[in-house]
């Protein structure tokens, strides 16, 4: 835990700005440390782009976020957005779910992948090199040739790496990954997870890993953040998170998927439907659909505290955990 | 492409047939004939019936018809009853002016439509945008007529910075182009801050933004293209609109256009130069349909591999 921190995020609030204002996030806080890997874990709806978009300073204009977002020592909530825009692709760079989507349909790759050297003044020979050079590292075969395409000529696999390696063109500290892998085919997605994690390596970037597959996070997270109805469930190391769940939603969570908890062989869907920050219950978000809930769960909201060192859990029982 | 093309061109000559058709009927059917008018009150019944002998509208209107389309058929329009000049020569001698004045004011619509859509899409809602959208509707609901006789009040007659009507000169062009424009200007507008704003929701655009490019740069330099395609589209459709106000436009400025010549040639019942007008004119929309057509093609790099394939 002593890695330098490249994002530190605290009490992040996040709301509209409609006449009924809503909190879709709820003072989450979280960490990435440099050349490791969080992820942001959570069920549809429940904040985990929303968090990534206000990490970039990219919030929808309906939206307002209060709290702290620090870059490596920086606060960078609330500077001018000049300042903050320099710092979108260089310190801070995002892939998305749908790299079809995510790419410019009428613009060649080349152009896109090169954009940002051609913004810090490269030209000519020197910016054609530079985009190969970038698309050979992660890995698009005959580089000269693909450079030239449109995105729809690629395969996905293909342009879900010119997509990476346009976020690698800034050189960023910390690459926001939303999704990554959703949108492709299975064995494509463990050569993006491979290839993330080797650029990883080389670079020492820290990753935030935004997903809702916690089969794909338990096998490249370092630290993993639970997000319930835009709250922090529980945050910890993701090795004993997922083996030790201090919280009951984390736990149904990893028995919802099998490979996950050694425990049962079949998955077990949590019952109910997931809680929308819009219509958030009282007290303990989670409480409409937790097996353990107990009447204080209704009227109390727990706040996250660290139950052992490292281990956060925002239960009013996380303690009685311990011993399971 | 080229199959496109061939199936425009296809429809295209049945859409001029049936415009001149629909034009050959309605001028006959409406009161009034050519030989009474050009022999005026005093002419006696065998003078007009030796005219209407002469100018071959003497059988019934299928007889006439058939000759009229075996003629089309060598694109030969006939004589101008008034002049007896080449129906075909007037049009084209009218026809640099009406090309001019729509060409004119297409440039100052895209010009000033795409610039107003550019500054509104930046902000959707936002006050840029509602005064843009509050031009958009003024700029539609003025009726032309009256709008050209306010430019003439104003810039003609009060600054006297312009003629008033007339043509010869650049600065005879600007007040009716201005006039033609309004209406177009407004529709550009609206349509590409439409496309726009939903082009700038795209996650490319979010794409864009993540590389640190502000708010205009992304429009301009991603949501922009993309955007077009409706925008060319929808241009394309309502050249048609266009060239029905140039001929408004060009009557309240005495503009010497193909505008012009069709009024005064139908209040003459001049029906083969009004035959070669409205043939020319539904000439040149198609044709500029066709080039909206393939503008479009070429914006996408899909459709334009699919359409080479
Ligand atoms: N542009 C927006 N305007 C208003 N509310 C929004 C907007 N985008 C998202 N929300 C709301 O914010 C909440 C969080 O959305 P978010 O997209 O962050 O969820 P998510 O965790 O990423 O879900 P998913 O797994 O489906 O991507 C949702 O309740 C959603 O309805
Ligand atoms: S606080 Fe109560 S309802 Fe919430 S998770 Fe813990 S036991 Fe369940
Ligand atoms: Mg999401």
């Amino acid at each position: 835990m002593t890695d330098k921190l490249a994002l530190s995020v605290r009490d992040l609030v996040v709301s509209t700005d409609a006449d009924a204002p809503v909190r879709i996030l709820d003072g989450v806080s979280l960490d990435v440390r440099s050349g490791r890997t969080t992820a942001l874990i959570g069920e549809s709806g429940s904040g985990k782009s929303i968090l990534g978009s206000a990490v970039m300073g990219l919030l929808p204009d309906t939206m307002s976020a209060q709290g702290e977002i620090v870059f490596d020592d920086r606060q960078v909530l609330g500077i001018p957005e000049r300042q903050r825009r320099a710092l979108r692709g260089r310190w801070v760079a995002m892939i998305f779910q749908d790299p079809l989507a995510a790419l410019n349909p009428s613009q060649r790759i080349g152009r896109q992948v090169g954009e940002l050297l051609r913004r810090g003044g490269l030209r000519g020979k020197a910016l054609e090199e530079g985009v190969v050079r970038l698309l050979a590292r992660v890995g698009v075969p005959r580089p000269e040739e693909r450079a030239h395409a449109f995105p729809h000529q690629l395969s996905g696999g293909l342009r879900q790496r010119a997509v990476i390696a346009m976020a690698l063109s800034g050189g960023p500290r910390l690459l926001i990954a939303d999704e990554p892998t959703t949108a492709l085919d299975v064995t494509v997605q463990k050569r993006i997870l491979d290839l993330l994690a080797e650029m990883q390596r080389d670079d020492g970037i820290a990753i935030l890993f935004i997903s809702h597959d916690l089969r794909v996070v338990s096998h490249i997270a370092d630290d993993l953040v639970v997000l319930y109805a835009g709250r922090v469930a529980e945050s910890g190391p993701a090795r004993s998170v997922l083996s030790k769940p201090l919280h009951p939603y984390t736990r149904a969570l990893a028995r919802s998927v099998p490979s996950v908890s050694a425990a049962s062989a079949v998955s077990d869907p949590i019952p109910g439907t997931a809680a929308s920050p819009a219509a958030r219950p009282s007290g303990c978000a989670f409480h409409p659909r937790c097996p353990l809930a107990r009447e204080i769960c209704r009227r109390e909201t727990p706040q996250p505290r660290e139950v052992v060192p490292g281990r956060v859990s925002a239960c009013h029982f996380a303690e009685e955990f311990l011993d399971d | 492409m080229m199959s496109m093309i061939g199936r425009r061109l296809a429809v295209g000559v049945f859409v001029i047939w049936g415009v001149t058709t629909l034009m050959f009927v309605l001028i006959r059917v409406a009161p009034g004939d050519p030989a009474t008018t050009l022999l005026g009150p005093d002419a006696t019944p065998e003078q007009i019936e030796a005219l209407t002998e002469r100018l071959g509208l003497s059988g019934n209107i299928v007889e006439q018809y058939l000759a009229y389309l075996r003629q089309l058929a060598t694109l030969d329009f006939g004589d101008s009853f008034r002049t007896g000049q080449p129906a075909i020569a007037l049009v084209s001698s009218r026809l640099p002016e009406t090309l001019q004045l729509t060409l004119g004011a297409t440039v100052i619509a895209a010009a000033v439509g795409l610039t107003l859509s550019l500054l509104a899409a930046r902000r959707p809602d936002g006050a840029i945008d509602r005064v843009v959208s509050t031009i958009s509707i003024l700029f539609q609901g003025m009726p032309t007529f009256w709008v050209g006789i306010m430019l003439i009040l104003i810039f003609a007659l009060v600054l006297r910075v312009t003629p008033s009507s007339g043509a010869g000169t650049p600065a005879h062009l600007i007040l009716p182009a201005i006039t033609l424009a309004l209406p177009f200007t407004a529709i550009i507008a609206r349509i590409s801050r439409a496309t726009l704003t939903e082009a700038m929701r795209e996650p490319y655009v979010q794409t864009a933004r993540a590389k640190g490019l502000s708010r205009g740069e992304a429009l301009r330099n991603h949501a922009f293209r993309n955007a077009m395609g409706p925008v060319v589209t929808i241009v394309g459709l309502q050249v048609g609109a266009l060239v029905g106000g140039a001929v408004v436009v060009e009557n309240v400025f005495a503009w010497p256009g193909l505008g012009t010549l069709i009024v005064d040639s139908v209040a003459s019942r001049d029906y083969t130069v009004v035959q070669a007008a409205v043939f020319v004119i539904a000439l040149f929309v198609l044709a500029l349909n066709l080039v909206a057509d393939i503008v479009n093609a070429l914006l996408d790099p899909r459709i334009r591999v699919e359409a080479n394939a």
